[in-house]
């Protein structure tokens, strides 16, 4: 812990800390434009100079060590007067072009030469310009703006693991750029448009919408994958123009993926903005009252034993507990939130969660990803299995499809027979996994979502007391899953009750024409064409496979559009807020359940929001902990059985099209085209 | 960097390029290999006739497991990796302050003269490429010239263009300085240090 004394205060800086982290602990602002704190330094800015005593000049406190006794002046005439030849030599080559640049007013270069800059130039020559680089669908690019801070360079070496942008050339000559220009392969690419400290990256989608004082900002949590990534959405009136990401240590630092952040143009096309009936073959536009009688005219003719409800992997818990309080109600055990079928047991936590948490798989030393390809899957836990490769060595085992990761794995086989001869001590991994301090596995959808699930949960679980994985302070038992919804419907109960139907058997009795009514809660990921004469009703924000075999259908609120309670795949509890209004007569998705529960005569109840949760809280005391992780108690789940032969099948083929929203969006469309080599499927508009 | 390699065939070195690229790639620790790219790179320059084009810089880059953008960072850094076409003769001329002041200029002219071309561009017959260069550190000797390998000093605009017509002739002219001297001595003879030993 270095003492320094910094513009006459003293400061303990950390160990390994520079003097600018010294002189920000201090409260001193020193200006920066290459210096960031999750990358590594290259002190080509010069912009952070300050005055060291007994150095004969200004030094840039970014690459400089905090040392012992160092006494640092940030404010002098000296130190002003570096900072403003250091700006002035910057604004040499940078265009004043601010008027048309999309990154002003949230440019730390405007931003940093109004502070800290002179008035006036004193050049007169012409500026060098730089042709633009093509870097992919998501990233536009000016490069005549760019100050070669290397930034993105190092972000895309460093965190997304993918070498594809360097600066080439040098000085006067030097321009970044990807080989040959080609796209970045990154599912993290767009997190350098965040750290663009000028306007040369910026984002494609977003070019022009909207200057940042215009836009209506809020701060919640996202669902397209099972991490609950922090973001802040940005809106405009009504629609939603961008997401960004907020600062969590635990979940996603300061990054989130291309998905997260561009998938909100799906969110303004194929929305079901008002309630439809279908009349023969068609779905005619409803009023609610109309779609409510229909639902009810048929409930009233049924039993609850032949009526079946699914909760879809983008819903929030507040609807998914009115969903299974009204089902409850009705007298139906058939409720399942498993689309995909994965045989997690919903009565021990530990089995369904990232017990490790996020920020903790940094820490592991050998990690099994058994059917999980997390790159796809959750590219910011991903991010956190390079890192422990990176930085603590840790030896990464696959067991299913072995896909590029971005870090070197060993492929240990292909499906259940290789998990066995693990199990077995056949394969040199476990000794791996045995020598190691934190050993972690990783149970991905590939793994759990089929019929021998339940089994290969068990031997998971045997794996991991195997290899010491549970320990007081470390449970290295891990469950990736895809869908936001997942861990809170568990957490909720959103599983078959006594005598219930899972999804699979649900499907298998529509099938057969024993079940009359089945109830969509925003569920879309399953095959609807198993539903036989099944009254469908479906309940959801978009267009997609549910609604087109709908017989109701019953518009819903997005996930920018409603308060909505989303756990993460690491059991953390996280609150979702709305920036827009529902669009059209969307109403929040709790609220439609409620008011459908009382037409149906079973009125729920909650009447307000604060109702809604405190019923959550007495549901499972966990939603009462927000955003807090609380250790899950390590007991027994599994169930011992046959396992299947077929080799584990990954749960995402195209990252870019993974959910109605996703489905929707242009963008997200243009990203499968070019970057997963998909054809553009699934907007809705072709069918 | 422009065009592709002029050989249809995919790039590979020759096998005593490869015992070269081997040898170069010892000379660091194993796990440092990738150092090696620099000298790599020269030995395929050297054997694409002087210049790198993309297929080299993947072919590298797949020799040493690295990746591609890297070895193109590093080949558009240093100004010796030539990264589009050159001629057989490859003349680098210098007109730093020192070969300025001695005559650089009429060098460029008298090369003008004979070739056809000027600074940064190659002869009509593609017998000659010239590019200008920072000093080479050879101002005892000035103007110099640089053509591929070999200096060439104490150049006047005749001892350069009879430099430039013997290499059109297939041949090569002897290295160093073109005049009396052999080094870099006074040419009236020594001033000081006259002799060895002595009381001077």
């Amino acid at each position: 812990m270095p003492k320094l004394t910094i513009d006459g205060v003293e400061v303990d800086a950390p160990d390994g800390a520079t003097v600018l982290q010294a002189c920000q602990l201090a409260g001193k602002e020193v200006p920066h434009f290459c210096f960031h704190e999750r990358l590594s330094v290259a002190g080509n800015c010069r912009m952070c100079l300050v005055e060291m005593e007994r150095a004969p000049k200004p030094i840039a406190s970014c690459a400089m060590p905090a040392g012992e006794g160092m006494v640092i002046t940030t404010d002098s005439d000296t130190v002003r007067q570096a900072r403003r030849g250091v700006m002035e030599f910057l604004l040499i080559n940078h265009p004043l072009d601010c008027p048309i640049c999309d990154q002003g007013g949230e440019c730390d270069l405007q931003d940093q030469a109004v502070a800290y800059g002179g008035d006036r130039t004193r050049y007169e020559e012409n500026k060098r310009a730089v042709t633009d680089k093509s870097m992919g669908p998501l990233v536009n690019t000016v490069m005549t703006r760019c100050i070669h801070c290397t930034r993105c360079v190092r972000f895309t070496t460093e965190i997304a693991g993918v070498s594809e942008i360097g600066m080439l050339g040098r000085g006067e000559h030097a321009e970044i750029s990807s080989y040959l220009e080609r796209s970045l392969t990154s599912e993290l690419s767009a997190n350098i448009i965040d750290l663009c400290p000028v306007g040369a990256l910026t984002s494609k989608p977003y070019a022009f919408a909207a200057r940042p004082w215009e836009l209506k900002k809020a701060e919640s949590v996202d669902v397209l994958d099972a991490v609950g990534a922090s973001i802040r959405v940005d809106a405009r009136g009504a629609s939603v123009l961008r997401v960004v990401p907020r600062l969590h240590e635990n979940v996603n630092e300061e990054w989130i993926s291309d998905k997260t952040r561009f998938a909100c143009d799906g969110l303004r096309r194929q929305r079901l903005d008002q309630p439809y009936v279908r009349r023969g073959e068609k779905l005619e536009p409803a009023t609610w009252d109309e779609a409510f009688g229909a639902i009810g005219e048929r409930i009233a003719a049924s039993d609850g034993k032949r009526i079946a409800a699914i909760a879809g992997d983008l819903c929030d818990g507040e609807s998914m507990l009115a969903l299974k309080d009204l089902m409850g109600k009705l007298g139906s055990p058939h409720l399942d939130c498993r689309q995909d079928g994965a045989k997690v047991d919903a009565n021990v936590r530990a089995s369904y969660l990232l017990n490790s948490s996020i920020a903790g798989l940094e820490t592991a030393d050998a990690v099994l990803l058994i059917g999980t390809d997390p790159r796809r899957e959750a590219p910011l836990v991903n991010l956190r299995l390079r890192r422990a490769w990176l930085e603590g060595g840790a030896e990464i085992g696959v067991v299913g499809p072995a896909r590029d990761l971005n870090y070197p794995v060993t492929a240990l086989g292909a499906g259940t027979d290789t998990l066995t001869a693990l199990k077995d001590g056949k394969i040199a991994f476990l000794e791996t996994l045995k020598n190691a301090e934190r050993p972690a596995l990783i149970l991905g959808m590939g793994a759990l979502a089929r019929s021998d699930g339940a089994a290969i949960l068990a031997v998971a679980r045997e794996i991991a007391d195997l290899t010491g994985m549970i320990s007081a302070d470390w449970n290295g038992f891990n469950v990736l899953h895809t869908a936001a919804a997942r861990v809170g419907g568990l957490d909720l109960g959103i599983v078959p009750g006594a005598g219930g139907k899972d999804v699979p058997s649900i499907l298998d009795a529509a099938t057969n024409g024993e079940m009359d009514i089945v109830y969509l809660l925003g569920a879309d990921e399953i095959d609807m064409s198993r539903f036989g004469d099944a009254f469908v009703v479906y309940q959801g924000h978009h267009g997609d496979a549910g609604a087109h075999r709908a017989d109701v259908i019953l518009p819903g609120a997005a996930y920018t559009e409603k308060h909505g309670t989303y756990v993460n795949t690491e059991g953390r509890v996280q609150l979702g807020r709305p920036a827009v209004p529902p669009v059209g007569e969307a109403k929040e998705d709790w609220k439609i359940l409620r008011a459908l529960s009382d037409v149906l005569g079973h009125k729920l109840p909650y009447d307000t929001l604060g109702d809604v949760r405190s019923a959550m809280v007495a549901a499972n005391p966990v939603f009462d902990e927000i955003d807090i992780v609380s250790k899950a108690e390590w007991a027994p789940f599994g169930t011992a059985g046959a396992l299947g032969e077929a080799a584990f099948e990954l749960p995402i083929d195209d990252f870019y099209l993974t959910d109605p929203i996703s489905r929707a969006s242009v963008t997200m469309a243009a990203c499968s085209r070019e970057l997963s080599g998909g054809t553009e499927k699934g907007t809705g508009t072709n069918g | 960097m422009s065009g592709t390699s002029t050989s249809k065939r995919p790039f590979v070195f020759t096998a005593d390029n490869k015992v070269l690229a081997e040898a170069a790639i010892t000379h660091y620790p194993a796990d440092r290999s990738r150092s090696a790219v620099m000298p790599l790179l020269d030995i395929a320059q050297r054997q694409n006739r002087g210049w790198v084009s993309h297929e080299i810089v993947e072919y590298v880059a797949e020799y040493l497991d690295m990746p591609v953008i890297r070895v193109l960072e590093v080949a558009t850094f240093y100004s010796m990796y030539n990264l589009k076409p050159v001629a057989k003769n490859f003349v680098q001329i210098c007109r730093t302050t020192p070969c300025w002041l001695r005559g650089s200029d009429d060098l460029v002219k008298a090369f003008r003269d004979f070739a056809g071309c000027g600074i940064g561009e190659t002869s009509t017959d593609g017998a000659f490429t010239m590019i200008e260069v920072e000093c080479l550190g050879a101002c005892c000797n000035s103007p110099m010239v640089q053509i591929n390998d070999d200096y060439y000093e104490d150049l006047t605009p005749e001892r350069f263009t009879k430099i430039l017509r013997t290499l059109k002739e297939g041949k090569t002219p002897d290295p160093g300085p073109q005049s009396t001297r052999s080094g870099s001595e006074p040419v009236g003879g020594l001033t000081s240090l006259t002799s060895v030993g002595g009381d001077d």
